[in-house]
């Protein structure tokens, strides 16, 4: 069937989640005309990005087990790819394919060195290594500030075609004007819907279920005759592309890029909270978790503010609602999260299938 | 690499045959280094005085943060766990003592000795409670239920450091919060040509009277000896009726401790305390207690020497460079020795 090969025979595997995920993706692929509005734009491709970032990811948290901390930092590179790319060269569609190209270059490059220098010992050695670069790369980030642009970042030109004066039709179709910013947007769309798949077809594959024998037992997988640190390799090699790619999107979306946006450990504990909340080990979780902590992010905080005022008597309770305290209710789920259901969101669905 | 010495002092030990038990050799390598890395930055420095200033301000920092990392390395070695949620500790330190330097402010704005000394000591006490205290529940309800489970330790432990941050912004506000030093503590001392700061001077004490006193616990007391023969192996010590889980807890809370002196005295170093702080220094420990070996006390010292002084060097010669010379540090140690500089045997 067309769509068991679509899904890499990995279907969401119960009515509940699937009803979500169809849910999220036409709620997604019709955010131009049902929610009117820059914000809502801005927030569904923030998404966007973050399912490609989170399902990147999960490849390597979800799938073979190691957890890094240098996620972000090839996001980073993908976006600075473009930023600098387009500041350097010019807003064409060839420097931002250099700039893409390069920037996964680079991306390959790095993770190649850290995972063969750390992928031999113990996974918690590839943690606080990836944190040690991640942090490193960040500083160098905003120093090299001739470069970069440092701590203000670049604020850069896309192509012609993508700019949002750029008009295509005169009226507005369905209330969605049809300008440069709707073409960046499904631009992003597919090109992300594509990525996604991508990963799912990779994460069945044979090297896939290698991957999983290797996060369930790497001795045993040794034994068997297959090189684990080769396998671990490639998987961080082909996260951090994938999480370059997703820089890339981020930075044509934004038309801007600094430090704050993409390298920061900020966004790397959101990719945690995303893949962990969502389900590790699932992909589909990604796109949950995805929605979960962007929404958190933008409408947790006016529903927070809602709560604060009704107890703002109360003085230290008044607090912990303040909306500006919205990660720790995250980071109480997340905790909770790993302790009781360890597969996220989307474990928990088709577990309920079974009872 | 770690049979060598075993292996010359067995042979010593059959040479001679007296000696029922060979001792082991103190490797003097790792020592040598901190010296090398002293020694090469003098021609690069230039002018005596100035490399002496910086080599003392090198050695305080070490201090500031062997305090702060000794406490990781302990619990690693002891039961395994890598806590990432220490950041939190340090932040609480820091915390603590602009409370306290608040709350003591007729102590600190005067230029006499003794009254800043006073609040320094109380500043420091109070971030060692404290932490010592938030470290008993952060063990009971974060680590506790995720024992030998690598992963879920990693994420939990994350976990519990968002939460910490958060409960932080939550008490004292997520601003920064200004700490200048004591009046009685600003300024230096002329030692010689090397200008020494008076602050770096009571942090060296501090630090020395911290190693006195983990250095006599570790290898003359009872509890020490558990401590290192759990490091060694820990179903052994179990085995032989000591309960390992209660020791443990015990070093967290120490190592949490030590992590709320460490705190304070780097709030005080840097004089502006940020939430995120504990974060940042965070992978400054990582780093050092990977060159160390991990669960190593003597390597962490080694360790937070070497870097301390690299860092002032380097921050002094090209202060960019800073982060990477650390980690090209950390690069090359484990190139020589890949289990850091002082390996735990079993690990």
């Amino acid at each position: 069937m067309l769509l068991d090969r679509l899904f890499s025979h990995d279907r969401p595997r119960n009515r509940w989640l699937a009803v979500v995920l169809v849910a999220i993706v036409v709620a997604l692929a019709l955010t131009p005309f049902i929610f009117p509005g820059t914000k809502a734009l801005n927030v569904a491709a923030k998404v966007i990005v973050f399912i490609v970032l989170a399902a990147s990811f999960d490849l390597l948290l979800g799938y073979t087990g190691i957890v890094s901390f240098a996620h972000t930092m090839f996001f980073g590179i993908g976006a600075y790819g473009i930023a600098i790319a387009s500041t350097r060269i010019g807003p064409t569609w060839a420097a931002m394919a250099l700039g893409a190209l390069a920037a996964l270059l680079l991306s390959a490059v790095l993770s190649l060195l850290i995972g063969l220098f750390s992928l031999r010992v113990k996974a918690i050695f590839f943690a606080m290594i990836t944190l040690a670069v991640a942090s490193a790369f960040a500083t160098l980030a905003s120093q090299l500030s001739d470069f970069t642009g440092g701590e203000d970042g670049l604020t850069f030109k896309v192509p012609e075609a993508l700019r949002p004066g750029t008009e295509y039709a005169a009226e507005p179709f369905l209330g969605a004007s049809i300008d440069g910013r709707f073409v960046t947007y499904y631009l992003i769309f597919v090109v992300a819907l594509l990525l996604v798949l991508a990963l799912l077809r990779i994460v069945n594959s044979p090297f896939g279920r290698v991957l999983q024998a290797i996060r369930e037992n790497d001795f045993r997988a040794e034994a068997i005759g297959y090189r684990t640190v080769v396998y671990r390799t490639i998987a961080s090699v082909a996260s951090a592309l994938f999480a370059t790619l997703a820089g890339v999107l981020l930075a044509l979306w934004l038309r801007y890029n600094g430090p704050d946006t993409t390298l920061s450990f900020e966004i790397m504990l959101d990719v945690l909270l995303i893949v962990v909340i969502g389900g590790m080990g699932t992909m589909y979780g990604a796109v949950v978790g995805s929605v979960l902590l962007v929404l958190a992010q933008n409408y947790l905080q006016d529903v927070m503010k809602i709560a604060a005022s009704a107890v703002q008597d109360v003085p230290l309770l008044a607090q912990v609602v303040s909306p500006d305290r919205w990660l720790l209710w995250l980071g109480i789920l997340f905790v909770l999260s790993v302790y009781y259901f360890p597969s996220g969101v989307v474990g928990r669905l088709r577990a309920m299938r079974r009872n | 690499m770690t049979d060598a010495p075993t292996a010359t002092a067995s042979s010593v030990a059959a040479a001679t045959g007296a000696e029922a038990l060979p001792k082991s050799r103190f490797d003097t390598l790792p020592l040598l280094l901190t010296a090398i890395v002293a020694l090469a930055a003098w021609p690069a420095v230039g002018s005596t005085s100035t490399w002496l200033t910086l080599t003392f301000a090198g050695l305080a920092m070490g201090m500031i943060v062997f305090i702060a990392a000794s406490g990781l390395t302990l619990v690693f070695g002891l039961m395994d766990v890598l806590n990432f949620g220490h950041s939190v500790f340090i932040a609480l330190g820091a915390y603590v003592t602009t409370s306290v330097f608040a709350a003591t402010l007729g102590w600190t704005s005067v230029a006499s000795l003794a009254p800043t000394l006073a609040a320094v000591f109380v500043a420091m006490l109070a971030a060692m409670l404290l932490g010592g205290v938030v470290g008993l529940g952060f063990e009971r309800v974060i680590v506790r239920p995720v024992y030998g489970q690598h992963l879920k330790q990693i994420l939990v432990t994350i976990g519990g450091a968002i939460i910490g941050e958060e409960l932080i912004k939550v008490v004292w506000g997520p601003a920064q919060i200004p700490l200048p030093l004591p009046e009685a503590l600003r300024g230096s001392v002329l030692v010689g040509d090397a200008a020494v700061e008076k602050f770096r001077l009571v942090a060296v004490v501090v630090g020395l009277v911290v190693l006195i006193a983990l250095l006599y616990t570790l290898n003359r007391t009872k509890i020490g000896l558990l401590i290192r023969a759990g490091v060694q192996d820990r179903e052994m010590v179990e085995s032989l009726g000591y309960r390992i889980r209660r020791l443990f807890v015990g070093v967290f809370a120490a190592g949490s401790a030590l992590a709320g002196l460490g705190g304070s005295l780097w709030g005080m170093n840097q004089q502006i305390v940020v939430p995120q702080i504990g974060g940042q220094v965070n992978v400054l420990l990582f780093i050092v207690i990977i060159i160390g070996g991990l669960g190593s006390t003597l390597g962490c010292l080694v360790g937070a020497l070497v870097i301390g002084l690299m860092t002032n060097y380097v921050g002094f010669l090209a202060p960019k460079l800073t982060m990477f010379s650390s980690i090209g540090l950390m690069v090359a140690v484990l190139v020589w020795r890949p289990q850091g500089l002082y390996p735990v045997t079993n690990r």
